[in-house]
């Protein structure tokens, strides 16, 4: 569903990864592997269509992000920051704010679709009128997570979504993707961790950015 | 209005340095280190305030449009040049951008209210349209130098909000509005402010001096509306335009933010 054709990415005029192809099967959960400062989040933002390529393409059901409305995109395939940011006001303000897009627009926020998902968090309904900007660490990943699945995009790209996170937290979150993957058995998402036994248990495929160094 | 004002001797201008001696003097007592700096800036003062003198004189007196022209194109091509020097950031492209912007935006406002409003004939008499650009000019270098400047300090300060809408699925206009919004806002201020305490705090230098010069109240303030609504509209037009020109440049098509085109 989504091919990544021989992309580079310079900085600097040096190479930080060049002529790497893969494909994205659907159901598949890709872990990328690397050292840090190998460009794995340059990577995720790339496929992201946040980052111009230097070199290659990605294409995105055999069509290639030039010929895609970017935003369109973009609602099928989220990318979630690695520090999650937080809009003013409460958590369920931050939920309803992106259905104020004009991408979204023929969508509606679904009260007890967000219960559901609070659900896999063990977080009490309340939890939608906490102060979003005074959110602890993980809570702010929990309700960016909530914010980007109510959407139900078919890819996920999960850039270190659960450093920082205590151990209870980081396996809700996994469970909660695993069970977003299982309600479609088209989805697939993409791992970056620095926790490579993290990465060994969440995803079934690797692939090792290393090799790709320009 | 010649004939009931007082014009001034150079014997009076000197008189009126004593103003400033008695500071000098007083800086010295007490050793507050500001008789340099006054006496520098008093000296530059006069010495290019004699020279414009010398020179709108020389102005004045020109008859063709083209040399006129020729003039306000320089002026505003320093005011171009001077409001992106006061910015912090660069990226290519900012100062033709902001060129564009201050001609075009003061050059409208300036031929509507001369030629337009006020009736000026012939349109380019350098006695009305001269100072007319000036005050225009430099109202709308501020606009734009403070519009720009938040602007681009706005996107690299909310990158990570601007990015998270961006991968939302948000457009490159919805994720950014709010900063073209605020940046626009700022680089109004100064005029909002101005106007909003006009007549009430301050006498506006322009109204003040017209009426020393002995023109009637009415009629100053006739004219000071006139060029504060000039000043205002030419602002808010250079200080949007000066904006959306950086917003193109620095959020391409394909909604990203290129902040790697941001010095």
């Amino acid at each position: 569903m989504l091919q990544s054709i021989k992309v580079g990415r310079k900085i600097d005029s040096l190479w930080l990864w060049r002529n790497l192809s893969f494909s994205l099967v659907e159901g598949t959960r890709l872990g990328l592997i690397g050292a840090s400062g190998t460009g794995k989040s340059l990577l995720l933002r790339a496929i992201a269509g946040l980052d111009p390529l230097q070199e290659g393409d990605i294409k995105y059901q055999d069509r290639s992000l030039s010929s895609w409305n970017l935003p369109m995109y973009r609602s099928q395939v989220i990318y979630l920051h690695q520090q999650p940011v937080m809009f003013e006001g409460t958590v369920e303000a931050n939920l309803k704010a992106v259905y104020q897009l004009s991408v979204h627009r023929h969508h509606h926020y679904d009260g007890h679709k967000i219960i559901s998902l609070l659900d896999l968090f063990n977080r009490p309904w309340e939890f939608l009128q906490k102060q979003a900007t005074s959110l602890s660490g993980g809570e702010s990943q929990i309700t960016a997570l909530i914010r980007g699945l109510q959407l139900e995009p078919m890819v996920l790209l999960l850039d270190e979504c659960t450093a920082s996170l205590d151990p209870t937290t980081k396996s809700q979150v996994e469970s909660a993707i695993a069970t977003w993957l299982e309600q479609d058995s088209r989805r697939a998402c993409i791992w970056t961790s620095h926790d490579s036994q993290q990465i060994q248990r969440v995803t079934n495929e690797q692939l090792l950015l290393s090799k790709y160094t320009g | 209005m010649s004939d009931n004002y007082l014009s001034l001797s150079y014997g009076q201008l000197a008189i009126s340095c004593l103003l400033i001696l008695i500071n000098v003097i007083l800086s010295l007592r007490l050793r507050l280190g500001l008789e340099r700096s006054l006496i520098i800036a008093s000296v530059r003062m006069v010495l290019q305030l004699l020279l414009i003198g010398y020179v709108l004189e020389w102005l004045f007196a020109l008859s063709d449009p083209f040399s006129v022209l020729a003039i306000a194109l320089l002026m505003a091509g320093i005011a171009g040049i001077s409001a992106v020097n006061r910015t912090s950031r660069r990226f290519s492209g900012i100062y033709w951008q902001s060129l564009l912007s201050v001609s075009v935006s003061a050059f409208i406002v300036t031929n509507l209210s001369v030629a337009g409003i006020i009736q000026v004939k012939p349109w380019f008499n350098p006695q009305y349209l001269i100072p007319m650009l000036g005050m225009i000019l430099g109202n709308t270098l501020t606009g734009i130098s403070l519009g720009l400047e938040r602007f681009m300090e706005g996107l690299v300060i909310n990158r990570n909000a601007i990015e998270t809408l961006l991968a939302l699925g948000a457009t490159r206009w919805e994720a950014t509005h709010r900063e073209i919004q605020i940046a626009v806002k700022t680089g109004m201020i100064p005029t909002i402010n101005s106007m909003m305490v006009m007549g009430l705090v301050s006498l506006p230098g322009m109204m003040t001096g017209q009426i020393l010069a002995g023109a009637s109240p009415i009629d100053a303030v006739r004219y000071q509306i006139v060029i504060v609504f000039a000043i205002a509209s030419a602002s808010a037009l250079g200080t949007i335009s000066v904006v959306l020109f950086a917003w193109w440049t620095l959020l391409s098509p394909n909604h990203q933010l290129r902040s790697d085109r941001l010095q």
